[in-house]
């Protein structure tokens, strides 16, 4: 069976390697989930930018949130024939009939930002995404870092509920903090990764301790939530950054407004450059056939105070988020 | 007949609505092989009665017993096990299922797990056709008028009556023909051993197909008795509580003709609904509506009123064209309509009897001319006490009143407006023999006050008493018209019956 | 005058009792719940929190309230939030003045509002379909208005109104309030009380009663519209952004509930807007409580649809006069023991 396996796939690299032996006008078709937040815009026009880079031709299908749409894109471009195929999949299930077809016809396909349920890895050439728990961990490892020692109670704002994120993002965090045994969180409650909710749950965190004199540390799923908190912070008379330490995960650019402002302390980077590291190992494959490993794990970078955060804010701002 | 036995019987019912005794230690029998009436005046107690015996509400005390075995009907399922058969006043079939859905639902054929809808709908035509009801059974049954639906109603009931058929005001908006149908079928079902009980304000009909009458007045027992040995004058007496003169409502009144006939149609007509026709009408003058069911009169109402718009027609107000299109329209012209589905068309079921009442003076006068709560309440005292409208109080929501006193209420909404032109379609229908003879009067009276009134019935004797004229309609389009002596009630029933051909009177 | 107000009274106590209980949950929950002070010149505390929160929802009741008066309902108006609050933030953020800012959120208001409203009174859809339309395409609107960001803006007018204070009263409870009262002034002192009832409890009815009911019902829906452009301002004035894909979502679910809570019938009728706007305090004082509970969130859910099960179970009992047949009851067994 194995045996069997290898050699279909053998076939199907060298058919992909023949066929396309010039890389420089590569068309690439990208099935975006849609515009459902400033991060997923983001990573559209970064795609872009990174496909313009490398001289490739990137044709962006809008899937309105909607698996069949994606799935109608994903045959679309199989029958246009591009020479590979990005997917930010919508759900994690469902997709293996359009893979199988894509795989008949021998164009590789790349998962972007989010992983797939699937019986057969084969069915998918690589996938490029963020590792959520390390984020989280990053995150701590800063806060852990930053208190040096201190007793440091801290609340936290969740994601929302059962979502993969907000359950890594969580377990990340508390790993990060587990050798510092003065760190502990007091409260945890989800702002369901919005910027109102996080407002509103704030709130709540700063009455329940005591006005918030407690409380020395936030940490946010997201930074939607964080501004949202800092809002709250403000309201209750006190210093957010300063008399409450906030970190939160993503770096979108009014993360760093804040920051420039001293009112935020840390993000951790989800960056939405995921076309880019994918591009490269297309273009490796398609140059030496060698397929690359099955998971590229982006990278988590972490940003303060100390890194210019104005002009973190003017670089993003363009980027639609 | 006497010496059958009781099949239904109920003993000392009592039944209490927030402090209001509708029903005050009732006794009452069906026996099998008859039909019993149940008579009494609007409010009497009548529908609660049989509400009482089919598990609709459970009585405060008092025995029910099915031959002779005491039982507790637990709710109207429970009644239909028991076989009792029964179409309540306010027919409640489910108006956007089929005919045949209604006929059966809940007990229909089914094969593989599935409602066999052939079986089912040929099964619903012969019924039907008993009925000389030629439907399609296939199709929604708020398509068919009132009738159709009550004869639907009437024959789900009959169907599935093992041994007692209770009939609440069946023939109120049957037309004789129909009537005549539904008696030779009660006719078969007496002679089959079923108990019947008939519930109705036309008294001939007493006479004619029932074998006892029980007279419930104000909630107590006022009387029961053979029809036999009944005369109408002393069954009108237990009824009311006091002497009526039956006979002043058939004398006719002779009335001079407006000169100026201020409201004038011309060929108004619609199609599929109603045939272009003329019609003028002056103030101080009646006309009267006649026609068998279907023929076109309500369509007539709708139209000039504006709840449906003419394709064609024009219409003059005082010499001067008017545009009638919505009922807001008619409303501003001075028009009004008491509807003839009561339920549907007229009453605001949970809002109060002073809120029905002032609902069209207030939609006259505007959203933001606001009739203060204080003015609400003289008008609907004043019409309450005007028209004997039996409520505890006028804060009472008008779906909880007896069906003759909705009635009343609406007839009072329109009078409250004090319309130039009334039309009243079926305003005697489900009214008892008083308030009928009041009505009458009271046409009578709005005329001499100078309104024009036109008035749809089905009862030739009430059109004879008080029409100045006569329309007669038949197949949807208006066939002549009968004035001053003309006015009989054999020449309507003539022009009624008379062959299409001839129909140019 | 004084027997109506005791009547209205014994109807409104399962909706008070409810709220009682829940406040007296919550200060179980967390002692320092009644505590109010004053902070930068604004009142502070759970209790103005609570009202603070609740005033969209109970913004979004009173437009809610005479719809489904009307039998009707408005799905839409969670994503009408979310276009007011775009159109507000991209406009500010261009440089507009204010008070045409705020103008053109309610414009747009009126504008989906009309929409619903012309669906179900002149083309007669169904009201679920008719809002349904605009409840999924109102939010890709918000989204196109936003190019899917989240729109940040720092004009301190427009902030006034979410964050904002007068005379210590957070703006939002201020708006709320006048709102409310300025509703039930109209409700008391015109006829559309009466109207719209009439209408939701049978249309065609009040139709032949010579009532305009397709221009009261596009009015209706008009209203809604307005009042969910208004809490789509404070919502995105709150939080200096608009954010086009959470804004307002779910909230027309609590809009709803917030009227049924509150006990006007889904099918029409006899409505009350002060009860409504309790029943959205009450989902709020239980939203409030569960936050300062520090229960573990995957509760959240779960907490929220009990509490809301046991006020609407307390709710038809006691108009099914579930009090006084448990009185009788237990009278009845206290005579058969003798
Ligand atoms: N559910 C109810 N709640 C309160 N009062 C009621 C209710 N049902 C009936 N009533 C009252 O009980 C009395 C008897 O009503 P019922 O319907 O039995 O009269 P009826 O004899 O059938 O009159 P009609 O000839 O007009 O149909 C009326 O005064 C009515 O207002
Ligand atoms: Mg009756």
């Amino acid at each position: 069976m194995i045996f069997m396996k290898r050699i279909l796939l053998a076939s199907t690299v060298a058919m992909a390697f023949a066929g396309y032996a010039n890389a420089a006008d590569l068309t690439v078709g990208f099935s975006q989930i849609g515009s459902e937040s400033g991060w997923r815009a983001a990573e559209t026009s970064v795609s872009k930018i990174e496909a313009k880079k490398r001289g490739i031709d990137l044709k962006i299908a809008d899937a309105q949130q909607k698996q069949e749409n994606q799935i109608k894109a994903i045959r679309g471009f199989i029958a246009q024939g591009v020479d590979a195929i990005f997917i930010a999949p919508v759900v994690a299930t469902g997709w293996d009939t359009v893979l199988a077809e894509a795989k008949e016809a021998k164009i590789p396909v790349i998962l972007l930002d989010r992983t797939i349920e699937t019986t057969n890895d084969d069915l998918y050439l690589t996938a490029v995404t963020s590792d959520t728990v390390h984020e989280g961990k990053v995150a701590g490892e800063w806060l852990a870092k930053a208190v040096a020692g201190k007793d440091c109670k801290v609340v936290e704002l969740q994601g929302t509920v059962g979502s993969s994120p907000a359950i890594n993002r969580k377990k990340g965090f508390e790993e990060g903090i587990a050798s510092a045994s003065n760190i502990k969180i007091t409260r945890s409650q989800t702002g369901d990764f919005t910027r109102s909710k996080g407002k509103e749950v704030m709130e709540g965190f700063l009455k329940a301790e005591s006005g918030g004199k407690n409380i020395c540390a936030l940490y946010a799923h997201n930074d939607d939530m964080a501004v949202g908190a800092i809002q709250a912070i403000k309201e209750a008379g006190l210093k957010p950054g300063k008399d409450i330490l906030v970190v939160s995960v993503d770096a979108v650019p009014d993360i760093f407004t804040a920051m420039s402002e001293g009112e935020a302390n840390a993000t951790v980077e989800l960056t939405p450059n995921m076309a880019g590291p994918a591009f490269d190992a297309l273009k490796a494959f398609k140059d030496s056939g060698k397929a690359p490993p099955k998971w590229i794990q982006t990278e988590s970078k972490l940003y303060t105070q100390a890194d210019d955060p104005k002009k973190v804010y003017e670089e993003k701002k363009g980027l639609g988020y | 007949m006497t010496d059958k036995p009781g099949l239904l019987t109920v003993e000392g019912i009592c039944k209490s609505f927030i402090g209001f005794k509708a029903l005050d230690g009732v006794d009452f029998t069906v026996r099998s092989g008859e039909i019993h009436a149940l008579l009494g005046e609007n409010g009497a107690g009548k529908s609660t009665l049989i509400k009482v015996l089919t598990g609709v509400h459970q009585p405060d005390s008092g025995v029910i017993k099915i031959d002779g075995q005491a039982v507790n009907v637990r709710d109207t399922q429970h009644a239909q096990n028991l076989g009792i058969g029964t179409v309540y006043q306010e027919v409640n079939l489910l108006p956007n299922m089929s005919v045949a859905d209604n006929l059966f639902i809940g007990r229909q054929p089914m094969r593989f797990g599935f409602v066999n809808r052939k079986l089912m709908e040929e099964r619903a035509r012969e019924l039907l056709a008993q009925y000389d009801l030629h439907l399609d059974v296939a199709s929604d049954l708020s398509r068919y008028s009132v009738a159709v639906q009550q004869l639907v109603a009437i024959a789900r009931a009959v169907d599935m009556s093992g041994r007692v058929l209770v009939l609440d005001e069946p023939t109120a908006s049957l037309d004789r023909h129909e009537t005549e149908i539904l008696f030779a079928i009660l006719r078969q079902l007496r002679a089959r051993g079923l108990g019947i009980v008939f519930i109705t304000h036309f008294l001939d009909q007493v006479y004619e197909i029932c074998d006892r009458v029980t007279i419930l007045r104000n909630g107590k027992l006022a009387g029961c008795a053979l029809t036999a040995e009944l005369p109408k004058i002393e069954l009108v007496s237990l009824m009311l509580g006091r002497t009526l003169a039956i006979a002043t409502h058939n004398t006719r009144r002779d009335r001079p003709v407006p000169a100026i006939r201020q409201f004038s149609f011309k060929g108004l007509g619609r199609s599929r609904s109603i045939a272009p026709f003329d019609l003028d009408i002056g103030e101080g003058e009646v006309i009267g509506m006649a026609g068998l069911l279907g023929s076109g009169r309500t369509e007539t109402a709708k139209i000039l009123f504006g709840i449906e718009t003419a394709d064609t027609g024009h219409v003059h107000i005082d010499g001067n064209p008017a545009l009638i299109r919505t009922p807001q329209a008619a409303v501003a012209c001075g028009f009004g309509l008491c509807p003839e589905d009561r339920k549907s068309d007229g009453i605001i079921g949970d809002l109060s009897v002073r809120e029905n009442i002032s609902l069209a003076l207030q939609a006259q006068r505007g959203w933001f001319n606001r009739l203060s709560g204080r003015e609400q309440t003289v008008l609907a005292d004043k019409f309450v006490k005007a028209l004997d409208i039996r409520t505890t109080d006028i804060e009472k929501p008008v779906k909880f009143l007896s069906g003759g006193n909705q009635q009343k209420v609406i007839l009072a909404r329109w009078l409250a407006t004090n319309p130039r032109f009334l039309i009243l379609d079926e305003p005697t229908r489900g009214i008892d023999v008083g308030a009928h003879a009041e009505i009458i009067a009271l046409i009578n009276r709005l005329c001499d006050d100078g309104m024009a009134l036109l008035v749809i019935s089905s009862e030739i004797e009430e059109i004879v008493a008080y029409s100045t004229r006569v329309v007669v309609l038949r197949d949807r389009a208006h066939r002549g018209e009968l004035s001053g002596d003309e006015i009989t009630a054999s020449n309507i029933l003539g022009m009624i019956a008379a062959e299409p051909e001839g129909a140019s009177a | 005058m004084s027997r109506l107000n005791t009547a209205a009274l014994t109807k409104a106590m399962p909706q008070l009792l409810s709220l009682m209980l829940i406040l007296f949950l919550n200060y179980l929950a967390f002692p320092g719940f009644f505590e109010i002070r004053l902070q930068d010149g604004r009142l502070f505390g759970s209790l103005i929190d609570v009202l603070n929160r609740g005033a969209p929802v109970i913004i979004l009741a009173i437009g809610m309230t005479a719809v489904i008066a009307s039998r009707g309902v408005d799905l839409s108006v969670g994503a009408v939030m979310a276009i007011s609050g775009a159109l507000a933030a991209t406009m500010t953020v261009s440089g507009y003045p204010v008070p045409i800012v705020i103008l053109a959120a309610l414009g747009a208001g009126l504008l989906c509002g009309l929409w619903n409203g012309i669906l179900v009174a002149y083309f007669d859809l169904q009201p679920i379909v008719a809002t349904l339309i605009l409840m999924v395409a109102g939010r890709g609107i918000a989204q196109l208005i936003t190019e899917g960001s989240i729109v940040t803006f720092n004009e301190p007018g427009l902030i006034f109104f979410g964050t904002g204070s007068f005379a210590g009263i957070p703006m939002p409870i201020l708006i709320a309030a006048l709102l409310l009262t300025l509703a039930i002034a109209v409700v008391r002192r015109t006829a559309l009380g009466l109207l719209i009832e009439s209408i939701g409890i049978n249309r065609s009815a009040s139709s032949y009663a010579g009532l305009n009911s397709k221009l009261l019902l596009l009015v209706i829906y008009a209203f809604c519209g307005v009042c969910a452009a208004l809490a789509g301002i404070i919502i995105a004035a709150d939080i200096r952004g608009a954010d086009a894909n959470n804004a307002g979502l779910w909230l027309e679910l609590d809009a709803i509930l917030a009227v049924v809570v509150g006990g006007t019938s889904l099918f029409g009728g006899r409505f009350s807007i002060l009860m409504s706007a309790l029943g959205a305090v009450i989902i709020q004082a239980m939203n409030t409580g569960i936050l300062l509970s520090g229960f573990p969130p995957e509760y959240n859910l779960i907490l929220k649809a009990l509490v809301i099960i046991v006020i609407l179970l307390a709710q038809s009992f006691s108009s099914l006069g579930g009090w006084a047949f448990l009185k009788g009851e237990f009278r009845s067994k206290g005579a058969n023991r003798q």
